[in-house]
């Protein structure tokens, strides 16, 4: 009993936490309905966590809660693959970005440099 | 100028390379004394040469943002050269440029005014998921906005200083975010919104997605986005 509150209370302060987030614009709409999902099926675990026992069984896990184990590990690198991918898109992203900026001025530079030759010849 | 405003025109494109000469050509044709902005969202095709040979200002994003990147720099634009209206028209050509002075007309006593299909005029018609989407859409977005709203979705909206200035700052960049939670925020801001009948063309290029489970897909998607929007602030 005490456990089922600990849980669930848990799962209850992560999911204010995350609404609370998304309300503020803190987190990108991708991310927060990730999360959501993701506690939707924490929460009515955290309260009962026998659910999972016969799908435990059907897959030959001693216990539920080894399954909910092993599935949130396997969730998390899932998580931090797609995290690496994000910082590589986004990495590649700021590279271009510093080229084009290198390549603007560049053209100023070269603009600037045309007209004071101009202007000194003609005075 | 239309009505006594400067008007800019922006276009959001992403390999239009096959329609954008047209469209340019069509609102510089029908709308002269207008300027005309491509924003060309990072496309791999010669849009943004095609379009400055058509005649337009392009200012080429250096990867794709997606239509609200794109609109964002559009209305900074907007914005930063002080125009009066910003009116947003979309690249495929499906929106016709003779309604403009329409939109303008009516900016006098609203801020933001949506060129909508369904709305009486013209003959477009969709089924299934993406007709229940747009219903619900339609239905909730006219209650906060306090106006009949049957065409939320619509890429064609013109929009006066306060809503520029707004949008300058402030415009989603996620799907659907562009169309629907733009409306909601300016809506809870106390900006007037209204729609206004117009027939849509047949795209000039380009063919619509109409798979069943792309349109469940958007259905979810477009309700998930709505809520997100409603309990924003």
């Amino acid at each position: 009993m005490k456990l089922t509150l600990v849980t669930g209370l848990t799962g209850l302060l992560l999911l204010g936490t995350i609404v609370e987030l998304l309300r503020r614009r803190q987190l990108r709409e991708k991310y927060g309905m990730l999360w959501l999902a993701v506690l939707v099926v924490v929460i009515p675990l955290s309260l009962f966590p026998r659910l999972l026992d016969n799908v435990a069984e059907l897959l030959g896990v001693a216990s539920g809660v080894s399954l909910v184990l092993f599935l949130g590990i396997v969730f998390l690198l899932l998580v931090c693959v797609h995290l690496s991918w994000e910082v590589s898109a986004l990495e590649e992203e700021t590279r271009t970005l510093a080229e084009d900026f290198a390549l603007l001025r560049a053209e100023i530079d070269a603009d600037r440099a045309a007209r004071d030759e101009l202007v000194s010849t003609d005075g | 100028m239309v009505n006594g405003k400067r008007t800019l025109i922006i276009i959001p494109a992403l390999n239009e390379s096959g329609s954008i000469a047209d469209v340019v050509g069509e609102v510089r044709g029908e709308l002269p004394g207008v300027d005309v902005l491509v924003v060309d969202d990072g496309s791999t095709d010669r849009t943004a040469a095609v379009a400055t040979a058509a005649g337009a200002t392009v200012a080429k994003l250096p990867y794709n943002l997606g239509v609200g990147g794109a609109m964002r720099l559009g209305y900074r634009y907007a914005r930063d050269h002080n125009y009066d209206v910003a009116i947003q028209i979309d690249a495929d050509g499906q929106h016709d440029p003779r309604y403009v002075p329409k939109l303008v007309d009516l900016l006098d006593d609203n801020d933001l005014v949506i060129g909508a299909r369904f709305a009486g005029e013209g003959d477009y018609t969709v089924r299934g998921p993406r007709r229940w989407a747009m219903v619900m859409l339609s239905a909730v977005l006219s209650r906060v906005a306090h106006t009949k709203l049957t065409d939320t979705t619509s890429g064609f909206r013109a929009a006066n200083r306060r809503v520029i200035d707004m949008f300058a700052t402030w415009y989603p960049a996620e799907y659907l975010g562009d169309t629907v939670e733009t409306l909601v925020h300016t809506a809870r801001r106390g900006y007037r919104i209204r729609q206004v009948p117009v027939a849509m063309r047949k795209r000039m290029a380009g063919t619509p997605s109409h798979s069943p489970a792309r349109a469940m897909i958007y259905l979810g998607r477009a309700f998930a986005v709505l809520t997100l929007a409603l309990i924003r602030r």
